[in-house]
């Protein structure tokens, strides 16, 4: 099971969190200090593995935006990089060719785009596809707008 | 006037800014939040951020509570603060109001309302019980999408008591015609399972519809919890077994659809949720794993593919592979994954393999020696995770052989580790070996020196306890206990004389107390002197109150009048008025005890600390006192608990003024009895064993610590407490001589890199020894009692008990790894064919238990001689055994050397008073060879000539036949013999080639008969003994006597009485060294002591007896 997800700037700046158990606001900083010090700490072309606690840390950095995954000890690793690349990837899918200004500036969409990709902490939905057709369905509900036809684009 | 105007304005880019071209929401840069954004990117310094935020945060704050925001401005406020709050500024004002818009806005506004909802807020807020409406309501939506956000939002947290008033609806939704809507429903149970698990209990049957889906993401989905239900309870769902494989055989063979491929890989997320599942139900049970041996082995064929997903599935294949009962084929097929792993450039399948490799060496050690000089480069690493990882598979196959490398290895990288979690876990791994493994005092007391220098105050409560425990529990001898004593003594004191500020409190704590207890071993060391060294560190700014009363209960102990007298009254008088009570009741003790020297010899005696102190729990000599002051009117004792229902029944506000609180730490707590570290309290020993497992558990990154070694190559091994027992086993093993370390670990390190550099092959000799077959090798080397030392001891228990039951305390890893090689090396010897017939064909007779380890220790033994071939040689050869040899059982006749001119076979017989190694060289060339010599040596035994090669030629095709009387000169588990022999062909130069013969012990006991008058003599006038629980036999009329039977059978021991539920027994090796064997029945397990005049035979014999028991 996933414990958070953390996005964050070279700069060690804050990008989006997403906790996916019940954690204290204090008990947050303090684990959103420990990993951007210890993530942008790594030196280069060393692995993308971190332990920390009783937690695997798994990151890995995208142009200037690392993504830092805390997993719990008996996940693997590699699937928890390829949650990260697909998450990526979905976020390239949405935005086009995505770079860390859409994700600053339209970060509610990101969390969105990751609502719909992971659930309480595991795997909701690995299709690309499928995921994108749900955001954008609701993206295009307007006020007033509950018909059929958006039911259908988005559960066709 | 401005300000409506104002506030008009900025909402106006808001109102029109509408974000509805999806996949195109390019920055919207007009908006606020984006103005608010580049605001923040143009600063400079965190004070101007700090300034433009709270003003920001003024301006959200002001809106928000305004009421003619309309929703689609709260939405827009509602994304500002939630990027504020991002930042790390509170925005806890806005809550509400997000609840409030996932209440009242349409759909967009409401998805807005949620995130920020499940942002903002925690399970536990109790704002959240205002939005438990609102889910109630969305639930029951007709609007698919709002429907779905409720769903999420509760599986992001929800709190645990309002489950029940929304679980039906969330069930119903199983039944939903759209698969997205069941799919989150049963994430959401699953989200509940794990929070509330009583609550969904009764909805299990409706997991499996979920299970047999016909979507497979929902199919998917319901994995997780099936994970989760398994996990804690596999017996309960064994049938859905085919099941499960019958889904991951279609995931594997592309029968889901295109959508579900992850760069081509058909559901990779499936297939590794399966996998786990196959190997949570295929552990321990053949029958269940033997329906999946199949896909696994597609699984492990399939993935060829060069990418990370197809690694991940692979390492999960290899775990599961490992984990439930074992298929020798598939063993292999996995094996060589992990070898790709290891050998990978990548630096994360490197750092995976390391893991594996970790996962699997516990089970096949010599899967670590075919990668030691892989491992050995990955300790160098630049990267300190790799060295990290390595250091943890170096720790499970630890050794006595390697701990000193290893350990020295471990406290290198402490050195340079600044992460205080890796700390804490390395230094109570660095502790755990040190205790299990050290080979002398001087190296135990230094390493665990450094342990409390580098470990600090973050150390583990346990590891100094658990020491200070060894130290006065001490070990069989009492010489060796008083000089591992005098050794911590020495070095404290010396560490007290170089400075102690820089020490950690705990270690310095651990010093008191031994200075304390012990510093009287050492004759020219005046109390007084240890008395002003303790006061200097009562004077050091840096020491604790907690410190301070070690330091006082320490002075207490040393105190018994002399010249510091008035030092001691001094510090007394000081902390007697000190604010910390512990602190002032030890001033007390102190100045009573040190005016009042009887009352001190009898409150502390010396050396006293292993005898257990009664302690009247109930305080029963109180209850004078007791009955006086309830007469006298005051209120009866209510006990913690009691007091704390009682106020928080009354719920008020409480007025009185606190009473006196004491301050009751435990490890000041402890001090007060001599016993402190060691009888902590009542409660003491459970808390204390509780903390390490909890530690271990932590610790390791994959939970090894409980498995237990199920499996060989050859099939499942029944008697899964072999590994645990065989840590006792190996205290027989002395450490080999340092030539023959050097040679057989060339011959091993050249087989991966020939060409490697002198100095890593020097590492790898000296980490990989004691491994697999090298193991076996090792016993035959030189005798060093002091090797033993700390082994006997039981890891460090709640129990004072020093004769702990080895098979029921908890084995950890390292714990495992040994004995594999001891116990079960012809398991993993498979590969060599001889074998496989060679064990099962006499099990009963001594001389057949070995023969498996002869061959793989054999180097020259030829891979490709087949089984056939094997049967005829042997019945062939033995044709030739003398004849006054031929009626004696002989042990089976094995291959040692082979070449093209000749062969090189031997056995040995049994004779009533001796042991005799029988040769057999064959010629196999046409020629006639010439000047053919035999040479045999061994170090623990005499080798005297009976027979020698009729001649030094021998004919074409014909066979000599060499006889050589063995006898004991120091006895071993097993003894290796090395031999050479030269000969010479008609038209060449002399050739030679070397062989090893190999066997047991067993071979040379023979039964003793004596009286039980004769074995009570004697059993006094002897020195050298061991003692060791062993598992009885089962047997339902009389286990002791079923378990003496076989150890007669099998070892030939005389049983010289059975008296009730004790037995005597004794045998000797050869005629002149006797070993008497004391047996009792006690809590089901048989209780075994051993006696000899001959040191290590005990140990040796009881080696034995373990092996003979558990084999069938």
């Amino acid at each position: 099971m996933m414990r958070f997800m953390l996005l964050f700037s070279r700069q060690g700046r804050l990008r989006l969190q997403k906790w996916f158990t019940a954690i204290s606001e204090r008990e947050k900083k303090k684990i959103i200090r420990e990993m951007t010090t210890m993530v942008l700490a790594r030196p280069p072309r060393t692995c993308n593995f971190l332990r920390w606690k009783d937690l695997k840390i798994v990151y890995k950095r995208y142009a200037s935006l690392y993504f830092c995954l805390g997993v719990e000890d008996e996940e693997n690793e590699l699937l928890a990089l390829e949650i990260i690349h697909r998450y990526v990837e979905l976020l390239d899918k949405y935005f086009g060719n995505v770079c860390e200004l859409d994700i600053i500036f339209n970060f509610e969409k990101a969390y969105f785009i990751l609502d719909e990709f992971l659930m309480g902490g595991e795997i909701q939905e690995t299709s690309k596809q499928i995921v994108n057709r749900a955001i954008e369905s609701s993206d295009m509900l307007q006020e007033d707008d509950h018909s059929e036809w958006y039911d259908v684009e988005l559960f066709g | 006037m401005s300000d409506v105007v104002e506030k008009t304005l900025t909402a106006l880019p808001s109102l029109l800014s509408l974000d509805s071209q999806p996949g195109s929401a390019k920055l919207s840069s007009s908006s606020k939040l984006g103005n608010l954004i580049r605001g923040i990117t143009e600063l400079t310094s965190k004070h101007e951020e700090e300034k433009l935020i709270q003003r920001e945060l003024l301006l959200i704050k002001e809106q928000v509570s305004s009421p003619n925001t309309t929703m689609r401005q709260m939405k827009e406020l509602m994304v500002r603060a939630i990027y504020c709050e991002m930042l790390g500024y509170g925005v806890s004002f806005s809550y509400i109001h997000a609840i409030k818009l996932a209440q009242q806005g349409n759909v967009l506004e409401k998805r807005v309302g949620y995130l920020a909802v499940s942002l903002f807020l925690n399970e536990g807020h109790e704002l959240l019980l205002l939005l438990v409406n609102t889910v109630l309501k969305d639930l029951q939506s007709t609007n698919l999408i709002e429907v779905c956000m409720a769903l999420t939002v509760v599986s992001q947290m929800f709190p645990k008591d309002m489950i029940p008033a929304i679980l039906p609806l969330v069930e119903e939704k199983l039944n939903h015609p759209k698969e997205i809507i069941r799919r989150k429903a049963v994430l959401a149970l699953y989200k509940f399972y794990l929070i509330a698990p009583n609550q969904v209990q009764h909805i299990h049957n409706k997991f499996r519809k979920a299970l047999c889906d016909k979507d497979p993401g929902v199919m998917s989905a319901s994995l997780h919890i099936y994970l989760q239900l398994i996990q804690e309870n596999p017996e309960g769902y064994k049938d859905l077994a085919p099941s499960f494989v019958t889904i991951l055989k279609q995931v594997v063979a592309g029968k889901l659809p295109m959508d579900f491929n992850y760069h081509s890989v058909p559901a990779p997320w499936l297939q590794i949720h399966l996998l786990r599942i196959l190997s949570l139900l295929g552990k321990s049970d053949q029958s269940t794993s033997e329906i999946m041996y199949e896909i696994l082995d597609e699984s492990l064929r399939r993935a060829e593919m060069n990418h990370n997903i197809t690694y991940a599935i692979l390492y999960e294949c290899v775990k599961c592979v490992y984990t439930i009962h074992p298929k020798s084929d598939l063993l292999e097929k996995a094996a060589k994954c992990i070898g790709n792993f290891v050998l990978s450039p990548k630096i994360n399948l490197k750092y995976l393999g390391l893991k594996a490799l970790t996962y699997v060496v516990q089970q096949d050690p010599k899967l670590a020696l075919q990668h030691q000089m892989t491992i050995i480069e990955c300790l160098d690493h630049p990267d300190l995770i790799i060295k990290r990882e390595t250091l943890e598979l170096l720790f499970r196959i630890t050794n006595e052989q390697n701990v000193t490398v290893i350990v020295e290895k471990m406290l290198d990288f402490l050195q340079i580790n600044k992460d205080d979690h890796t700390t804490i876990d390395l230094v109570g791994k660095v502790a755990e070996l040190a205790e299990k493994y050290a080979p002398d005092n001087e190296w135990f007391i230094e390493t665990m020196n450094t342990v409390f220098s580098v470990g600090g105050d973050l150390l583990q409560p346990d590891i100094p306890n658990s020491f200070l425990k060894l130290l006065s529990e001490g070990f069989d001898s009492v010489e060796e206990d008083k000089k591992l004593r005098l050794f911590a003594v020495n070095s404290y004191v010396s560490l007290l004389e170089g400075g102690p500020s820089k020490l950690p409190q705990r270690f310095l704590q651990v010093i008191c107390w031994v200075l304390g207890e012990f510093s009287h071993l050492r004759e020219d060391l005046e109390p007084d002197v240890v008395l002003r060294m303790l006061a200097k560190l009562l004077d050091m700014k840096s020491s604790s109150s907690e410190t301070k009363c070690w330091v006082l209960m320490a002075m207490t102990k040393l105190c018994s009048g002399g010249a510091a007298l008035a030092l001691v009254q001094d510090v007394s008088e000081t902390y007697s008025s000190s604010l910390d009570t512990m602190l002032r009741q030890r001033a007390q003790e102190l100045q009573i005890l040190s005016q009042d020297s009887k009352l001190q010899a009898k409150v502390l005696p010396r050396s006293a600390s292993m005898e257990p102190v009664e302690v009247d729990s109930s305080l029963s000599f109180l209850d004078g006192f007791v009955s006086e002051a309830l007469a006298a009117g005051a209120a009866p004792y209510k006990p913690p608990h009691q007091r704390q229902e009682e106020l928080s029944r009354s719920k008020a506000l409480n007025m009185e003024p606190y009473g006196l609180s004491l301050p009751i730490g435990m490890s000041s707590c402890s001090v007060t009895d001599r016993q402190s570290p060691t009888l902590l309290s009542i409660s003491s020993g459970l808390s204390g064993d509780s903390a390490d497992f909890s530690h271990k558990g932590s610790s390791a990154a994959l939970k090894l610590d409980g498995v237990k070694r199920l499996w060989g190559r050859d099939g499942y091994l029944a008697k899964k407490e072999a590994a645990e027992e065989a840590p006792q086993v190996e205290a027989a093993s002395p450490v080999r001589s340092p030539s023959q370390r050097g040679d057989t670990d060339g011959s091993v390190s050249q087989t991966p890199t020939p060409e490697c550099d002198q100095e890593k092959q020097q590492l790898a000799s000296s980490l990989f020894v004691g491994l697999a077959t090298q193991s076996s090798v090792c016993l035959m080397g030189k005798s060093e009692p002091t090797s033993q030392r700390f082994r006997r001891k039981p890891k460090a228990s709640g129990g004072s008990e020093p004769m702990s039951n080895p098979l029921a305390s908890p084995s950890d890893g390292a714990d495992n790894v040994l004995p594999q090689n001891l116990l079960d090396s012809s398991d993993l010897d498979v590969s060599s064919p001889e074998q496989t017939h060679g064990l099962p064909q006499d099990p009963d007779t001594p001389n057949g238990s070995c023969t498996a380890e002869e061959e793989s220790a054999d180097p020259m033994a030829e891979p490709s001689a087949h089984e056939d071939l094997d049967r005829s040689r042997d019945s062939c050869l033995s044709s030739h055994l003398p004849a006054e040899l031929s009626a004696l059982s002989h042990s089976e006749i094995t291959s040692l050397c082979s070449n093209q001119s000749l062969d090189v076979s031997a056995c040995h017989v049994q004779r009533e008073d001796s042991v005799v190694l029988v040769v057999f060289v064959s010629n196999r060339s046409d020629f006639c060879l010439q000047q053919m010599r035999l040479q045999v040596q061994s170090e623990e035994l005499e080798v005297s000539c009976a027979s020698d090669c009729p001649s030094e030629e021998l004919k074409s095709h014909s066979v000599a036949v060499c006889q050589y009387l063995l006898t004991v000169q120091r006895p071993s588990v097993h003894f290796d013999l090395s031999a050479t022999v030269s000969w010479q062909l008609p038209a060449g130069s002399p050739q030679t080639a070397p062989f090893s013969y190999k066997l047991p012990l067993t071979g040379f006991i023979r039964a003793l008969r004596l009286s039980t008058e004769e074995y009570g003599a004697m059993w006094l006038a002897y020195s050298h003994d061991t003692k060791l629980n062993l598992t009885l036999m089962d047997d339902d009329q009389d286990p002791l006597a079923a378990t003496l039977h076989v150890l007669k059978r099998k070892l030939q021991l005389h049983v010289v009485e059975i008296i009730g539920v004790e037995a005597i027994v004794a045998c000797c090796l050869q005629q002149d060294q006797p070993c008497l064997m004391h047996c009792r029945v006690h809590a089901g397990m048989l209780a075994v002591w051993l006696r000899s005049p001959v040191p290590d035979l005990p140990d040796c014999l009881l080696y034995h007896c373990q092996r003979a028991l558990q084999e069938p």
